[in-house]
């Protein structure tokens, strides 16, 4: 997350939400991980009425360019790639029967 | 029930007569002298993918690659002139490694003018030739000529890096490749820079991940809660019929059908599929280099079918390419860690995204691959630890893992010969063929 800008004005209401906006995957992921149920429910709710808006809002600029607000919105959505899954699918943070299993990111595209 | 015709044998597997159709050992996935036998007769002979030229940018730039089952750690570097080589990591002088940061055991990769040895300092140019000695008076009848870097046989197949231990090979990277190098050349790769890349130890022999990436007959079970919850219970009444399946021996490859993207009816997929229109087969909009590129290479969808979503490839013996309907590609490559462990590699290559959607989209698509490949893995050690108690000794394979029963074949085939066998018993029209 940048430390100057948080979000644009029209997305002011999912202020509460902007510790999701973290800078790798490994960092969402683990967010995922260390995050209650009802808490990644609640961000879920809030993000998905809002996720075209954001889209078409992110979509208005150079994506080699973004203003930090804008890009604290793409990384917020991001997140939701990771609290989706838990949300929609699981019922849980964890992959069922993933065990122990892990990955390392090597590379990863930057934005 | 079919829904894809098979060959008018009846099934894949009695198309390949002599690939049978019995009960198989999985004694070489956990047995130690024979996980040595494939790391002489195949790691150490083959042609083996480490990566791909967008890695080294310009003159001097570098990687390196362990290869712990080989005891060798591998050096690969652009020259000059261009040109991709590759040496072993270790410095004439007094065998220190060339080139590692912190760890020696770690990957590391940079730019260079010259290598230098960190050390005593003994310099080599871009070219492996030694080019400088620190103090070199020191030295007794020096030829520095004779003092080059070790070079190990390397080759570029469009755009991927390959290398092959053994200083002689049996076969150039062409020929190893063969008939994949010309039927899946042509193929964008070099369009699709936009790569994430993850590893993973995983606590099974090497090919029992293979076997879980070539056959797709777990999709509908395994996978099951991924997909939304009418779609899973209809899939899973379905099974899973591939659309084509092909031996090229030792190397091998599998067409399925797709057609998720976007879906029919959006109520088939998850509620943040259809906002970010992205998924297992990847972003829904297909890039431009593919749009542009309507003839794909003529290896791809063989059966031409209009449901076609993917087509995996093995390149013998470790790396897979899956090429996928909607416009990217995907990499898996194995590395042989000991009898009961691998390192798993993935590369996920996508056209650079255009703006923000877009690249919401390909993040998407990671995100649901790694939650697959989370059950794949886990599954694995589940299997491997079983295996080894040698409670049961044989295994049953289908005809949709006529791939599985393909690769240990291949494998047995190699340890047999020491090397690359001339032929296979199941291949019509070689020597020892139907």
């Amino acid at each position: 997350m940048s430390d100057t800008a948080t979000l644009p004005a029209d997305f002011a209401d999912l202020e509460p939400f902007v510790d999701w906006a973290l800078d790798t995957w490994r960092e969402r992921y683990d967010k995922r991980l260390d995050s209650t149920m009802a808490e990644m429910q609640a961000f879920y709710d809030a993000m998905m009425p809002r996720l075209a808006e954001i889209l078409k809002y992110c979509d208005s600029f150079d994506l080699d360019d973004l203003p930090d607000d804008a890009r604290n919105l793409l990384l917020l959505t991001f997140s939701m790639c990771e609290a989706s899954f838990p949300v929609e699918a699981w019922r849980q943070p964890r992959v069922p029967d993933s065990g122990s299993a892990d990955l390392e990111m090597v590379r990863e595209p930057p934005l | 029930m079919v829904h894809f015709p098979k060959p008018a044998e009846g099934s894949w597997t009695e198309h390949y007569p002599g690939l049978g159709t019995g009960p198989v050992s999985y004694k070489d996935s956990y047995d130690p002298d024979y996980w040595q036998q494939e790391i002489d007769a195949i790691f150490k002979k083959e042609w083996l993918c480490v990566g791909r030229v967008e890695r080294l940018g310009r003159a001097g730039s570098y990687f390196t690659r362990e290869f712990p089952w080989a005891k060798r750690s591998i050096l690969v570097v652009k020259d000059r002139q261009g040109a991709v080589r590759a040496f072993y990591n270790v410095c004439r002088h007094r065998g220190n490694k060339l080139v590692w940061d912190d760890y020696p055991n770690e990957e590391t990769s940079g730019v260079c003018r010259q290598l230098t040895c960190k050390y005593h300092g003994w310099r080599y140019d871009l070219d492996g030739s030694l080019a400088f000695i620190q103090q070199e008076s020191e030295f007794f009848d020096v030829d520095k000529d004779s003092l080059g870097l070790v070079p190990v046989a390397c080759d570029v197949w469009e755009g991927f890096i390959f290398v092959n231990l053994d200083p002689e090979p049996q076969q150039t990277l062409a020929e190893a490749l063969a008939p994949l190098a010309d039927g899946l050349a042509g193929y964008p790769f070099g369009e699709m820079t936009q790569t994430y890349e993850v590893r993973s130890e995983i606590d099974s022999n090497w090919k029992l991940f293979i076997d879980a990436f070539v056959e797709f007959y777990h999709a509908p079970v395994l996978h099951q809660r991924q997909a939304a919850a009418e779609e899973a219970e209809k899939l899973a009444g379905f099974g899973f019929e591939g659309l084509h399946y092909e031996l090229f021996s030792p190397h091998s490859m599998v067409s399925s059908w797709g057609g998720m993207s976007p879906p029919k009816d959006p109520s088939m997929v998850k509620p943040i599929e259809n906002l970010l229109r992205s998924g297992l087969f990847g972003p829904w909009d297909k890039p431009a280099a593919v749009n542009d590129n309507q003839d794909l290479p003529p290896l791809l969808n063989p059966s031409k079918h209009r449901a076609w979503g993917i087509d995996s490839f093995v390149l013998w013996p470790n790396f897979m390419i899956l090429f996928w309907e909607t416009g990217w590609y995907l990499t898996y490559s194995y590395w042989p860690l000991g009898p009961s462990k691998h390192l798993f590699e993935s590369t996920l290559n996508f056209a650079p995204p255009q703006n923000a959607s877009q690249r919401a989209a390909q993040e998407f698509a990671f995100s649901t691959f790694k939650e697959y490949a989370f059950q794949d893995a886990n599954t694995l050690e589940a299997t491997q630890t079983m295996i080894e108690s040698e409670v049961v000794d044989t295994f049953m394979l289908n005809d949709q893992e006529i791939l599985c029963r393909h690769h240990h074949a291949a494998v047995r085939e190699q340890v047999k010969a020491g090397g690359r066998p001339a032929s296979y018993p199941w291949m019509p029209g070689t020597a020892n063929g139907a």
